[in-house]
Protein backbone atom coordinates (compact mmCIF):
# COMPACT_ATOMS: atom_id res chain seq x y z
CA UNK A 1 0.00 0.00 0.00
CA UNK A 2 1.16 3.33 -0.99
CA UNK A 3 1.04 6.42 1.26
CA UNK A 4 -0.89 7.91 -1.89
CA UNK A 5 -3.86 5.21 -1.21
CA UNK A 6 -3.14 5.78 2.53
CA UNK A 7 -4.03 9.65 2.29
CA UNK A 8 -6.87 8.59 -0.09
CA UNK A 9 -8.06 5.98 3.03
CA UNK A 10 -10.70 6.52 6.06
CA UNK A 11 -12.07 4.50 8.53
CA UNK A 12 -15.86 3.74 7.59
CA UNK A 13 -17.11 2.47 10.66
CA UNK A 14 -21.00 3.65 11.54
CA UNK A 15 -21.30 6.60 14.15
CA UNK A 16 -17.22 7.56 13.14
CA UNK A 17 -17.61 11.48 12.57
CA UNK A 18 -14.52 11.02 10.74
CA UNK A 19 -11.93 8.54 10.85
CA UNK A 20 -9.08 10.34 8.80
CA UNK A 21 -6.18 9.57 8.86
CA UNK A 22 -5.95 5.98 9.59
CA UNK A 23 -2.67 5.05 11.90
CA UNK A 24 0.07 3.07 10.43
CA UNK A 25 1.08 0.68 12.50
CA UNK A 26 4.36 -1.01 10.41
CA UNK A 27 5.32 -4.48 10.12
CA UNK A 28 7.74 -4.37 6.96
CA UNK A 29 8.48 -1.62 4.64
CA UNK A 30 9.46 -1.82 0.95
CA UNK A 31 10.64 0.23 -1.89
CA UNK A 32 9.92 0.08 -5.29
CA UNK A 33 10.44 2.07 -7.99
CA UNK A 34 8.68 4.09 -9.86
CA UNK A 35 8.89 6.65 -13.40
CA UNK A 36 8.87 9.91 -12.19
CA UNK A 37 5.81 11.78 -13.05
CA UNK A 38 5.91 15.58 -11.99
CA UNK A 39 2.80 16.01 -14.00
CA UNK A 40 0.95 13.49 -11.69
CA UNK A 41 2.14 14.93 -8.43
CA UNK A 42 1.21 18.60 -9.17
CA UNK A 43 -2.27 17.27 -9.99
CA UNK A 44 -2.54 15.63 -7.00
CA UNK A 45 -1.17 17.70 -4.70
CA UNK A 46 -4.00 19.95 -4.13
CA UNK A 47 -6.25 16.89 -2.76
CA UNK A 48 -3.51 15.62 -0.20
CA UNK A 49 -3.96 16.00 3.44
CA UNK A 50 0.04 17.08 4.01
CA UNK A 51 0.63 16.51 7.32
CA UNK A 52 -1.14 13.34 6.75
CA UNK A 53 1.04 12.45 4.45
CA UNK A 54 4.61 13.64 6.40
CA UNK A 55 3.03 11.95 9.31
CA UNK A 56 2.93 8.86 7.79
CA UNK A 57 6.08 9.16 5.80
CA UNK A 58 7.79 9.51 8.88
CA UNK A 59 6.13 6.16 10.69
CA UNK A 60 7.69 4.11 7.37
CA UNK A 61 10.95 6.06 8.15
CA UNK A 62 10.95 8.70 5.49
CA UNK A 63 11.55 11.85 7.40
CA UNK A 64 12.78 14.07 4.48
CA UNK A 65 9.13 15.84 3.65
CA UNK A 66 8.77 19.25 5.06
CA UNK A 67 6.45 20.04 8.01
CA UNK A 68 4.44 22.26 5.25
CA UNK A 69 4.08 22.64 1.74
CA UNK A 70 2.26 24.86 -0.36
CA UNK A 71 1.77 24.86 -4.50
CA UNK A 72 4.59 27.20 -4.68
CA UNK A 73 7.05 24.20 -3.83
CA UNK A 74 6.07 22.51 -6.90
CA UNK A 75 8.09 24.80 -9.09
CA UNK A 76 11.42 22.62 -7.38
CA UNK A 77 12.43 19.42 -8.78
CA UNK A 78 13.83 18.32 -5.16
CA UNK A 79 10.88 18.79 -3.88
CA UNK A 80 9.06 16.99 -6.38
CA UNK A 81 11.38 14.26 -5.87
CA UNK A 82 10.65 13.84 -2.18
CA UNK A 83 6.82 13.99 -2.55
CA UNK A 84 7.35 11.42 -5.06
CA UNK A 85 9.21 9.25 -3.36
CA UNK A 86 7.03 9.65 -0.38
CA UNK A 87 3.60 9.35 -2.52
CA UNK A 88 4.64 6.18 -4.60
CA UNK A 89 7.45 4.28 -3.61
CA UNK A 90 7.48 3.94 -0.38
CA UNK A 91 4.72 0.71 0.81
CA UNK A 92 3.26 -0.74 3.47
CA UNK A 93 3.93 -4.41 2.93
CA UNK A 94 2.66 -5.78 6.37
CA UNK A 95 1.32 -4.21 9.57
CA UNK A 96 -1.97 -2.08 10.27
CA UNK A 97 -3.96 0.93 9.69
CA UNK A 98 -5.64 1.97 13.05
CA UNK A 99 -8.80 4.40 12.91
CA UNK A 100 -8.18 6.72 14.62
CA UNK A 101 -11.57 7.53 16.22
CA UNK A 102 -12.13 3.68 17.74
CA UNK A 103 -8.96 1.95 17.52
CA UNK A 104 -10.32 -0.58 15.27
CA UNK A 105 -7.34 -2.08 13.26
CA UNK A 106 -7.22 -3.16 9.65
CA UNK A 107 -4.53 -5.29 8.67
CA UNK A 108 -2.08 -4.77 6.01
CA UNK A 109 -1.27 -7.68 4.50
CA UNK A 110 1.16 -7.66 1.58
CA UNK A 111 0.49 -4.32 0.81
CA UNK A 112 -3.31 -5.14 1.01
CA UNK A 113 -5.43 -3.53 3.44
CA UNK A 114 -8.47 -5.06 4.42
CA UNK A 115 -10.64 -2.38 5.00
CA UNK A 116 -13.96 -5.01 5.52
CA UNK A 117 -16.04 -4.26 8.04
CA UNK A 118 -17.76 -6.72 10.63
CA UNK A 119 -21.69 -6.94 10.53
CA UNK A 120 -21.97 -4.08 13.89
CA UNK A 121 -19.72 -1.61 11.58
CA UNK A 122 -21.87 -1.62 8.85
CA UNK B 1 0.47 -3.12 -33.38
CA UNK B 2 -2.93 -3.94 -31.26
CA UNK B 3 -3.49 -2.68 -28.02
CA UNK B 4 -2.04 -5.41 -25.26
CA UNK B 5 -4.97 -6.99 -22.61
CA UNK B 6 -4.49 -9.35 -20.00
CA UNK B 7 -3.41 -13.06 -21.15
CA UNK B 8 -5.79 -15.59 -20.17
CA UNK B 9 -2.28 -17.91 -19.42
CA UNK B 10 -1.16 -15.12 -17.14
CA UNK B 11 -4.26 -15.07 -15.12
CA UNK B 12 -4.24 -16.32 -11.70
CA UNK B 13 -6.90 -18.49 -10.39
CA UNK B 14 -8.24 -19.45 -7.23
CA UNK B 15 -11.45 -22.05 -6.58
CA UNK B 16 -12.97 -18.76 -4.68
CA UNK B 17 -12.10 -16.76 -7.40
CA UNK B 18 -14.32 -15.45 -10.33
CA UNK B 19 -12.80 -16.58 -13.57
CA UNK B 20 -12.36 -14.66 -16.64
CA UNK B 21 -15.72 -15.06 -18.58
CA UNK B 22 -17.73 -13.70 -20.91
CA UNK B 23 -18.26 -10.85 -19.11
CA UNK B 24 -15.28 -9.76 -18.66
CA UNK B 25 -14.51 -10.05 -21.86
CA UNK B 26 -17.11 -8.10 -23.09
CA UNK B 27 -15.73 -5.39 -20.82
CA UNK B 28 -12.64 -5.57 -21.75
CA UNK B 29 -13.81 -5.42 -25.04
CA UNK B 30 -15.66 -2.18 -24.62
CA UNK B 31 -12.66 -0.68 -23.22
CA UNK B 32 -10.69 -1.60 -26.09
CA UNK B 33 -13.07 -0.38 -28.35
CA UNK B 34 -13.15 3.10 -26.35
CA UNK B 35 -9.07 3.15 -25.62
CA UNK B 36 -8.33 6.33 -28.20
CA UNK B 37 -11.47 8.02 -26.37
CA UNK B 38 -9.83 6.74 -22.82
CA UNK B 39 -6.39 8.13 -23.99
CA UNK B 40 -7.43 11.33 -24.89
CA UNK B 41 -9.63 12.05 -21.75
CA UNK B 42 -5.75 11.87 -20.00
CA UNK B 43 -7.44 9.70 -16.88
CA UNK B 44 -4.79 10.29 -13.96
CA UNK B 45 -7.26 8.00 -11.25
CA UNK B 46 -8.44 4.97 -11.96
CA UNK B 47 -10.78 2.32 -10.15
CA UNK B 48 -11.98 -1.10 -10.99
CA UNK B 49 -14.72 -2.25 -8.32
CA UNK B 50 -14.60 -6.05 -7.48
CA UNK B 51 -11.44 -6.85 -9.63
CA UNK B 52 -11.89 -10.57 -8.83
CA UNK B 53 -9.28 -12.53 -11.54
CA UNK B 54 -7.68 -9.03 -12.30
CA UNK B 55 -8.36 -9.75 -15.88
CA UNK B 56 -9.90 -6.16 -16.42
CA UNK B 57 -7.72 -4.17 -13.96
CA UNK B 58 -4.25 -5.65 -15.59
CA UNK B 59 -6.01 -5.30 -19.14
CA UNK B 60 -6.32 -1.30 -18.68
CA UNK B 61 -3.42 -0.75 -17.62
CA UNK B 62 -1.77 -2.55 -20.32
CA UNK B 63 -3.93 -0.74 -22.92
CA UNK B 64 -3.19 2.68 -21.46
CA UNK B 65 0.08 2.24 -20.17
CA UNK B 66 2.39 2.57 -23.15
CA UNK B 67 0.88 6.10 -23.97
CA UNK B 68 -0.05 6.93 -20.27
CA UNK B 69 2.45 6.09 -18.08
CA UNK B 70 1.97 7.32 -14.17
CA UNK B 71 -1.97 6.54 -13.96
CA UNK B 72 -3.17 5.42 -10.76
CA UNK B 73 -4.88 2.00 -11.00
CA UNK B 74 -7.14 1.42 -7.85
CA UNK B 75 -9.22 -1.63 -7.24
CA UNK B 76 -10.98 -3.19 -4.81
CA UNK B 77 -12.89 -6.39 -3.86
CA UNK B 78 -15.16 -8.07 -1.07
CA UNK B 79 -13.34 -11.36 -1.27
CA UNK B 80 -9.79 -11.20 0.14
CA UNK B 81 -8.68 -14.18 -2.10
CA UNK B 82 -9.88 -12.19 -4.89
CA UNK B 83 -6.91 -9.40 -3.92
CA UNK B 84 -4.19 -11.45 -3.93
CA UNK B 85 -5.30 -13.50 -7.23
CA UNK B 86 -5.17 -9.85 -9.06
CA UNK B 87 -2.19 -9.33 -7.27
CA UNK B 88 -0.46 -12.20 -8.98
CA UNK B 89 -2.29 -11.50 -12.64
CA UNK B 90 -0.83 -7.85 -12.24
CA UNK B 91 2.52 -9.57 -11.38
CA UNK B 92 2.65 -11.76 -14.77
CA UNK B 93 1.78 -8.45 -16.66
CA UNK B 94 4.18 -6.59 -15.10
CA UNK B 95 1.81 -4.05 -14.10
CA UNK B 96 0.59 -2.42 -10.93
CA UNK B 97 -2.73 -1.51 -9.20
CA UNK B 98 -3.07 -0.65 -5.63
CA UNK B 99 -5.27 -3.05 -3.84
CA UNK B 100 -7.74 -2.92 -1.25
CA UNK B 101 -10.11 -5.27 0.06
CA UNK B 102 -13.49 -3.56 0.64
CA UNK B 103 -17.21 -3.41 0.56
CA UNK B 104 -17.61 -1.44 -3.13
CA UNK B 105 -15.60 1.45 -2.03
CA UNK B 106 -15.96 2.01 1.49
CA UNK B 107 -12.96 3.19 2.65
CA UNK B 108 -12.54 5.71 -0.22
CA UNK B 109 -15.73 7.52 -0.29
CA UNK B 110 -14.88 10.29 1.92
CA UNK B 111 -11.52 11.21 0.31
CA UNK B 112 -11.26 9.43 -3.04
CA UNK B 113 -14.84 12.12 -3.68
CA UNK B 114 -14.46 13.81 -7.47
CA UNK B 115 -11.21 12.28 -8.43
CA UNK B 116 -11.79 9.23 -10.41
CA UNK B 117 -11.56 9.36 -14.18
CA UNK B 118 -12.45 5.79 -15.36
CA UNK B 119 -14.18 3.54 -13.14
CA UNK B 120 -14.78 0.49 -14.46
CA UNK B 121 -17.45 -2.36 -13.03
CA UNK B 122 -18.99 -5.65 -13.57
CA UNK B 123 -20.59 -5.81 -10.90
CA UNK B 124 -22.77 -9.50 -9.17
CA UNK B 125 -25.61 -9.11 -12.02
CA UNK B 126 -26.87 -13.08 -11.51
CA UNK B 127 -31.20 -12.30 -10.23
CA UNK B 128 -30.70 -14.61 -6.77
CA UNK B 129 -32.50 -14.91 -3.65
CA UNK B 130 -31.86 -11.59 -1.42
CA UNK B 131 -29.73 -14.09 1.74
CA UNK B 132 -27.45 -15.04 -0.93
CA UNK B 133 -26.08 -11.75 -1.66
CA UNK B 134 -23.18 -10.41 0.64
CA UNK B 135 -21.96 -13.97 0.95
CA UNK B 136 -18.01 -14.90 1.23
CA UNK B 137 -16.56 -16.28 -1.02
CA UNK B 138 -16.86 -16.63 -5.41
CA UNK B 139 -20.82 -16.10 -4.70
CA UNK B 140 -20.36 -12.59 -4.09
CA UNK B 141 -19.03 -12.12 -7.68
CA UNK B 142 -22.58 -12.95 -8.81
CA UNK B 143 -25.16 -12.98 -6.05
CA UNK B 144 -27.15 -9.74 -7.24
CA UNK B 145 -30.18 -10.07 -5.56
CA UNK B 146 -33.67 -9.49 -6.67
CA UNK B 147 -33.64 -8.75 -10.96
CA UNK B 148 -29.73 -8.58 -10.35
CA UNK B 149 -29.72 -5.14 -8.83
CA UNK B 150 -29.46 -5.40 -5.43
CA UNK B 151 -25.57 -4.71 -5.39
CA UNK B 152 -25.74 -2.30 -8.94
CA UNK B 153 -27.86 0.07 -7.03
CA UNK B 154 -26.21 0.52 -4.61
CA UNK B 155 -22.69 0.85 -6.69
CA UNK B 156 -24.50 3.85 -8.76
CA UNK B 157 -24.28 6.42 -6.03
CA UNK B 158 -21.05 5.53 -4.99
CA UNK B 159 -19.69 5.96 -8.48
CA UNK B 160 -21.73 9.06 -8.50
CA UNK B 161 -19.66 10.27 -5.35
CA UNK B 162 -16.16 9.25 -6.95
CA UNK B 163 -16.26 10.21 -10.52
CA UNK B 164 -14.70 13.24 -11.59
CA UNK B 165 -16.23 15.91 -13.38
CA UNK B 166 -14.92 14.52 -16.55
CA UNK B 167 -15.16 10.61 -14.89
CA UNK B 168 -16.82 7.94 -16.76
CA UNK B 169 -17.76 4.59 -15.73
CA UNK B 170 -18.33 1.31 -17.70
CA UNK B 171 -20.80 -0.88 -15.81
CA UNK B 172 -21.66 -4.98 -17.14
CA UNK B 173 -25.21 -5.28 -16.86
CA UNK B 174 -27.89 -8.39 -17.93
CA UNK B 175 -31.05 -7.84 -19.90
CA UNK B 176 -32.80 -9.30 -16.54
CA UNK B 177 -31.03 -6.16 -15.05
CA UNK B 178 -33.05 -3.58 -16.61
CA UNK B 179 -30.32 -1.28 -17.58
CA UNK B 180 -32.87 0.89 -19.33
CA UNK B 181 -33.78 1.83 -15.60
CA UNK B 182 -29.97 2.11 -14.69
CA UNK B 183 -29.62 5.04 -17.61
CA UNK B 184 -32.82 6.57 -16.17
CA UNK B 185 -31.78 6.54 -12.80
CA UNK B 186 -27.69 7.88 -13.69
CA UNK B 187 -30.05 10.21 -16.05
CA UNK B 188 -31.68 11.66 -12.59
CA UNK B 189 -28.55 11.63 -11.24
CA UNK B 190 -27.03 14.19 -14.55
CA UNK B 191 -25.55 11.17 -16.53
CA UNK B 192 -25.58 10.90 -19.95
CA UNK B 193 -25.24 6.74 -21.09
CA UNK B 194 -24.50 4.51 -24.32
CA UNK B 195 -24.28 0.99 -25.14
CA UNK B 196 -20.38 0.17 -25.39
CA UNK B 197 -20.78 -3.39 -26.52
CA UNK B 198 -23.45 -5.55 -26.32
CA UNK B 199 -23.20 -9.03 -26.57
CA UNK B 200 -25.43 -12.33 -26.24
CA UNK B 201 -23.94 -15.68 -25.64
CA UNK B 202 -26.08 -18.55 -24.82
CA UNK B 203 -27.21 -18.17 -21.20
CA UNK B 204 -27.09 -13.99 -21.31
CA UNK B 205 -27.96 -10.90 -23.28
CA UNK B 206 -24.87 -8.59 -22.02
CA UNK B 207 -24.71 -4.58 -22.59
CA UNK B 208 -21.98 -2.58 -21.11
CA UNK B 209 -22.50 0.80 -21.07
CA UNK B 210 -21.18 3.82 -20.42
CA UNK B 211 -22.04 6.63 -18.06
CA UNK B 212 -20.90 10.51 -18.03
CA UNK B 213 -21.91 13.19 -16.41
CA UNK B 214 -24.14 15.39 -18.74
CA UNK B 215 -22.83 18.72 -17.50
CA UNK B 216 -20.09 18.19 -20.30
CA UNK B 217 -22.69 18.28 -23.19
CA UNK B 218 -24.17 21.08 -21.18
CA UNK B 219 -20.53 23.16 -21.13
CA UNK B 220 -20.57 21.70 -24.95
CA UNK B 221 -24.02 23.58 -25.91
CA UNK B 222 -22.72 26.92 -24.49
CA UNK B 223 -19.62 26.97 -26.68
CA UNK B 224 -21.76 25.75 -29.86
CA UNK B 225 -24.18 29.35 -28.63
CA UNK B 226 -21.42 31.70 -28.34
CA UNK B 227 -19.14 30.25 -31.00
CA UNK B 228 -21.40 29.42 -33.20
CA UNK B 229 -19.53 26.52 -34.97
CA UNK B 230 -21.08 24.00 -37.22
CA UNK B 231 -19.94 20.52 -36.88
CA UNK B 232 -17.08 19.31 -39.62
CA UNK B 233 -17.63 17.54 -42.06
CA UNK B 234 -15.82 14.70 -41.04
CA UNK B 235 -17.34 14.20 -37.78
CA UNK B 236 -20.51 14.10 -38.98
CA UNK B 237 -19.78 11.43 -41.87
CA UNK B 238 -18.02 9.52 -38.87
CA UNK B 239 -21.14 9.58 -36.95
CA UNK B 240 -23.25 8.48 -40.02
CA UNK B 241 -20.73 5.83 -40.51
CA UNK B 242 -20.69 4.57 -37.30
CA UNK B 243 -24.45 4.26 -37.00
CA UNK B 244 -24.76 1.05 -39.44
CA UNK B 245 -22.04 -0.28 -37.07
CA UNK B 246 -24.47 0.19 -33.92
CA UNK B 247 -27.05 -2.96 -34.58
CA UNK B 248 -28.72 -2.67 -31.38
CA UNK B 249 -30.26 1.22 -31.92
CA UNK B 250 -31.63 -0.50 -35.15
CA UNK B 251 -34.10 -2.27 -32.12
CA UNK B 252 -37.76 -1.58 -31.18
CA UNK B 253 -36.70 1.11 -28.69
CA UNK B 254 -34.70 3.04 -30.64
CA UNK B 255 -37.05 3.04 -33.60
CA UNK B 256 -40.06 4.22 -31.29
CA UNK B 257 -37.50 7.15 -29.67
CA UNK B 258 -36.17 8.14 -33.02
CA UNK B 259 -40.27 8.40 -34.26
CA UNK B 260 -40.71 10.83 -31.27
CA UNK B 261 -37.50 12.95 -32.16
CA UNK B 262 -38.30 13.45 -35.88
CA UNK B 263 -41.72 14.32 -34.55
CA UNK B 264 -40.94 17.22 -32.06
CA UNK B 265 -37.85 17.96 -34.64
CA UNK B 266 -40.35 19.15 -37.04
CA UNK B 267 -41.80 21.02 -34.15
CA UNK B 268 -39.21 23.25 -34.06
CA UNK B 269 -38.40 23.24 -38.12
CA UNK B 270 -35.38 21.42 -37.70
CA UNK B 271 -34.27 18.50 -39.97
CA UNK B 272 -32.55 15.34 -38.34
CA UNK B 273 -29.44 14.40 -40.60
CA UNK B 274 -28.28 11.12 -38.64
CA UNK B 275 -28.78 9.38 -35.48
CA UNK B 276 -25.98 8.01 -33.67
CA UNK B 277 -26.06 5.63 -30.71
CA UNK B 278 -27.23 8.32 -28.08
CA UNK B 279 -27.59 11.39 -29.89
CA UNK B 280 -29.21 12.12 -33.12
CA UNK B 281 -27.24 14.95 -35.61
CA UNK B 282 -29.64 17.30 -36.80
CA UNK B 283 -29.96 20.92 -38.92
CA UNK B 284 -32.11 23.72 -37.97
CA UNK B 285 -33.34 25.02 -40.93
CA UNK B 286 -33.77 28.51 -39.07
CA UNK B 287 -30.41 29.10 -37.49
CA UNK B 288 -28.58 27.57 -40.52
CA UNK B 289 -26.64 25.74 -37.60
CA UNK B 290 -26.25 22.04 -37.32
CA UNK B 291 -26.35 20.94 -34.02
CA UNK B 292 -27.19 17.85 -31.68
CA UNK B 293 -29.81 16.61 -29.42
CA UNK B 294 -29.01 14.27 -27.17
CA UNK B 295 -31.53 11.59 -26.56
CA UNK B 296 -29.73 9.10 -24.22
CA UNK B 297 -31.88 8.92 -22.12
CA UNK B 298 -32.50 6.80 -24.38
CA UNK B 299 -34.87 4.39 -22.57
CA UNK B 300 -37.47 6.80 -21.23
CA UNK B 301 -38.21 10.51 -22.15
CA UNK B 302 -36.33 11.97 -24.59
CA UNK B 303 -35.31 15.55 -24.16
CA UNK B 304 -36.81 17.48 -27.58
CA UNK B 305 -40.24 16.07 -26.27
CA UNK B 306 -39.62 16.67 -22.71
CA UNK B 307 -38.27 20.19 -23.10
CA UNK B 308 -39.99 22.60 -25.48
CA UNK B 309 -36.14 24.57 -26.16
CA UNK B 310 -34.02 21.13 -27.49
CA UNK B 311 -30.69 21.41 -25.77
CA UNK B 312 -28.14 21.51 -28.32
CA UNK B 313 -24.96 20.96 -28.47
CA UNK B 314 -21.48 20.36 -30.22
CA UNK B 315 -19.42 21.96 -32.54
CA UNK B 316 -16.23 21.10 -31.75
CA UNK B 317 -14.47 17.76 -33.16
CA UNK B 318 -14.14 16.59 -29.69
CA UNK B 319 -17.87 15.93 -28.81
CA UNK B 320 -18.40 12.97 -29.99
CA UNK B 321 -18.29 9.62 -31.41
CA UNK B 322 -16.73 9.88 -27.97
CA UNK B 323 -19.32 9.40 -26.34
Amino acid sequence: MRLFTHNMLSSNIKGVANGFPLRIEVDQVVEKQVDFNPDFLRNMFPKLEWKALVDAARTLGYTELPEEADSSMLESEEFLRKLHHALLEIHLEEGALVCPETGRKFPVNKGIPNMLLHEDEV
Amino acid sequence: MSPKTAQIRLVSSHPEVYEPCDDSFALVDALLADRTNILDHCPRLCLEVGCGSGYVIASLALMLGQELPGVYYFATDINPHALRVTRETLDAHAVDAELMCMDIASGLEKRLAGMVDVMVVNPPYVPTPDYEVGREGIASAWAGGENGRSVIDRILPVADRLLSDKGWLYMVTLTTNDPSQICLLMRKKGYASRIVVQRSTEEESLHIIKFWRDSDIQLDTKEILTTNKSVPARVKDSLVSQFSQLSFWRGKLIRSQRRRVRTAAEDHSIQITAFMSCICLIKSQSSKKRIVIDISSGVGKDRVTENPEPIFLSGKSTWSPRH
